[in-house]
């Protein structure tokens, strides 16, 4: 599959190695999608790429980033109101940003229909929580379909699609982390390309659209009534299955990748529950599970996270008078984690002890240091880090924002060693500040997140006058969830657009104090960010320079054959040991041999020099005529 | 036909391991067994450790590989060997292992003591498996490591009923020009 828009695009039925995001893409283009937007965030992204892939010509549907996942889902909400069909897409804590607006969308007669992709993630792998989204759902009353595998994931968007445009409303596709990146052989049925109809339908008398005081009322009413009825759909209940082992004393009823985890699980078992999958999660398909219950003595809950399926079903069983034993969870280790097989093993073993004759395999303990993720060779944060450190004192608070820049608060630099969410940087640290004479705040954010929720903050410090320090560390992209444009890089997914300036929004929110210097003049950056906090108020200084993962590979794009590496080598007889490099600078290209000697090591090293300013002898130097 | 044979890979952002296991499932899928797995990304880009499931044979259902389950461990550096063979390579199990070193942070910071090459044998023979090591001597670019792992796979027959027919096929399928024509030559008989 050299291609993999032509693939994504062909007319007739095929089956192609992908995961489980790419093979949403393809959903996308044979459900009829017109509208598609998202924020970057894992475990999404490659959903994006796939579209991406596309030849612009023949893609069937828009698709864009927006700046965060509210103004994505609006965007989308729009569109559909239209009549078009349309998803929005995003990683899960996304759906805290996009809550307030996402809480009304049950109210809305929509038209085109809205599909809701949500990419939880279980495990925390690339989040700063593994909150479990259903929660969301049942709060807004919105219809959840759930996969276990990328041949669901395709199955499900499609199913999910349909639903939502026959009933005019929107449908979540809850997807997780290994079911978004599960790579399996997918069957894709053929695609008949339709005439776009692009008439703006919007009706504002087909319902009331402005929900205030009572006449929210009907408009619930009927978002509860729509989805109760939902939940006896043939349509929606062809997402549940049973697999019948023939065991009337013990069923497990799971949902989403934990499925697959259970069927390895029960591999070695001595005897194989009953199993009903849910496709359906939300709202809980009723008459499926009561006459699971009934038909089984002991039946097991298995479910990722938070005991939501749990607590409903130990309410229908209450409802209907059924006596079945209900196996919840047992104890608060089944919250946390991923349901991996391992993790399903051990669950399953707790629950019925005798299932297995032998312990399980295990790892033996872990022994080599681990691995955290790290700033890349060259990067501008890593001189930014670096020289800031210098003008702080210990007492000093530092506050981070999400992104690439977050690694600061790792070893050496221990920087930013306070977190929340998106864009919260500089309204935390404002609160650090108060009744705080002793201890200077400074706090970080990055040019993506600036544009996605780190305005309202800094408009506040000013308005409020918060004796803060902001340092922007703008490296013009969104790196860490795989470089895509923002706001402030002059080209969105489509192509050129108007370039939105840092500086120039800070300054239209009436931040009068800013400086700006490139993060690779670490002496200069040090005397900005000293002189900035012995002033009063709220401060900016603008670190900036490009993202050099990003830079590297342009080049290498570009200049093809004629790219050469570079790279920085050690003059061993200058070299003093004094290990600045390695212990405080910390790029991962140095190595260290027998805790003296250091080398650099070329797999990593750019030659971007951003270190030789650091050696107190000078014995970082420029290495001539290539790689060794 | 197998009915599961599992493979863990792992190594460090930037090792291409992405296209080795894309290439291992895919050659999989060319010798007609079926093959599933996942990449877990992470914060891939940033020199953290990776790694990817490759599951082999209808009886795996899950795309993720058990602790303590790989039939093959694959590892693209020592650190990430030792790791991975410790929590991932089975009773009997074979570890392939690339010998180059990217040293962790706390190596480099002085708190923790680098892996050698006894740290791998070690790992291996608690698991009584079988290690293969292999250098980069007579690689023409460090970055085909992930291609050289490829075809060391298929050439010991490290994973039943695949060859390095099937390599070359699903390479064929993943890339074009002089890129192709530099790996094939890796993936010859």
């Amino acid at each position: 599959m050299k291609d993999l828009g032509s693939t994504l695009l062909r007319e007739e039925a095929f089956e192609e190695i992908v995961i489980g995001n790419t093979a949403v893409a393809r959903a996308m283009v044979e459900a009829g999608v017109r509208s598609a937007t998202s924020y970057p965030g894992s475990p999404t992204p490659e959903i994006a790429e796939a579209l991406a892939a596309m030849d612009a010509d023949r893609r069937p549907l828009r698709f864009e980033f927006s700046t965060n996942e509210k103004v994505a889902t609006e965007v989308a909400f729009g569109s559909a109101l239209n009549g078009h069909l349309s998803v929005v897409f995003f990683k899960s804590v996304g759906l805290n940003v996009a809550a307030d607006s996402f809480v009304q969308l049950s109210l809305m007669d929509i038209p085109g229909g809205l599909v809701v992709v949500l990419g939880d993630d279980p495990g925390a792998n690339s989040s700063q929580n593994e909150q479990d989204n259903r929660h969301y759902a049942r709060m807004a009353y919105v219809p959840v379909l759930e996969p276990a595998g990328a041949q669901e994931a395709y199955d499900f968007f499609k199913l999910a699609a349909r639903i939502a445009r026959e009933r005019h409303t929107v449908v979540i596709l809850r997807l997780t982390t290994h079911v978004c990146h599960a790579k399996e052989k997918v069957r894709f049925a053929a695609w008949k390309p339709e005439p776009f109809d692009p008439t703006a339908r919007f009706d504002p008398e087909l319902q009331n659209y402005v929900p205030i005081a009572a006449s929210v009322f009907p408009l619930k009413r009927r978002a509860l009534e729509r989805l109760a009825d939902l939940a006896s759909d043939p349509l929606a209940l062809s997402a549940d299955r049973v697999d019948d082992a023939g065991n009337r004393k013990r069923g497990v009823i799971v949902a989403g990748n934990a499925y697959l985890s259970l069927l390895d699980a029960l591999a070695e078992a001595r005897e194989k529950p009953d199993v009903l999958k849910l496709g359906l999660v939300h709202p809980l398909p009723a008459a499926h599970v009561r006459e699971f219950l009934a038909a089984h003595e002991e039946v097991k809950i298995l479910e990722e996270l938070d005991p939501v399926l749990e607590t409903e079903i130990k309410a229908l069983a209450y409802d209907a008078g059924l006596r079945t034993r209900i196996i919840g969870k047992l104890g608060v280790d089944e919250l946390m984690g991923e349901h991996v097989p391992s993790a399903v093993l051990r669950i399953m073993a707790a629950a019925w002890p005798d299932l297995y004759d032998a312990p399980p395999p295990e790892a033996l303990p872990a022994v080599a240091a681990p691995r955290p993720a790290q700033l890349c060779p060259g990067c501008g944060h890593r001189s930014a880090f670096y020289a800031v450190k210098k003008a702080l004192k210990d007492e000093d608070i530092t506050v981070a924002d999400i992104g690439c820049h977050t690694l600061g608060h790792l070893p050496p630099y221990r920087m930013g060693r306070v977190l929340l969410s998106m864009g919260h940087s500089t309204a935390t640290a404002s609160g650090l500040a108060l009744f705080n004479k002793e201890r200077r705040v400074a706090c970080f954010i990055g040019d993506s997140t600036l544009f996605h929720a780190g305005l309202p903050g800094i408009a506040n410090a000013v308005y409020n006058q918060h004796d803060v320090l902001l340092i922007v560390m703008e490296n013009g992209t969104t790196a860490m969830t795989g470089h895509q444009d923002h706001p402030g890089t002059g080209r969105n997914w489509n192509g050129d657009t108007t370039k939105l300036s840092v500086r120039a929004a800070l300054e239209g929110l009436g931040v009068a104090n800013i400086r700006e210097v490139d993060a690779y003049q670490q002496a200069k950056l040090t005397g900005m960010v000293r002189e900035a906090l012995a002033e009063p108020g709220f401060k900016v200084v603008i670190a900036r320079h490009p993202c050099m993962l990003k830079f590297t590979r342009d080049q290498r794009r570009k200049l093809k054959a004629a790219w050469k590496p570079k790279h920085v080598r050690i003059d061993q007889d200058a070299c003093t040991k004094a290990h600045e490099c390695v212990e405080r600078f910390g790029c991962p290209s140095f190595q260290i041999h027998d805790g003296r000697a250091v080398t650099v090591n070329e797999d990593l090293c750019i030659g971007d020099g951003s270190c030789r300013q650091t050696c107190p002898s000078g014995a970082i130097v420029e290495k001539l005529g290539g790689a060794e | 036909m197998i009915g599961k044979f599992d493979i863990y890979i792992a190594g460090v952002g930037g090792q291409g391991i992405g296209l080795l296991s894309e290439a291992l499932i895919r050659a999989v899928d060319c010798a007609g067994m079926i093959a599933k797995g996942c990449d877990t990304h992470g914060l891939a880009q940033r020199g953290g450790s990776v790694s990817s499931h490759v599951r082999v044979g209808a009886d795996a259902r899950s795309p993720l590989v058990s602790e303590g389950s790989a039939d093959l461990v694959i590892a693209l550096e020592r650190h990430e060997a030792v790791s991975a063979g410790r929590k991932y390579l089975k009773e009997g199990g074979t570890l392939l292992w690339f010998d180059a070193s990217w040293q962790p942070l706390d190596v480099r910071l002085g708190k923790a003591r680098a892996a050698a090459e006894s740290d791998v044998d070690e790992v291996v023979a608690l698991r009584k498996g079988t290690v293969v090591r292999v250098d980069g001597d007579g690689l023409p670019d460090p970055r085909m490591q992930n291609v050289a792992m490829l075809a060391a796979v298929c050439r010991r027959g490290l994973v039943p009923g695949l060859s390095l027919a099937h390599a070359r096929s699903a390479l064929s399928d993943l890339m074009a020009g002089s890129a192709l024509e530099a790996n094939l030559a890796l993936l010859a008989d």
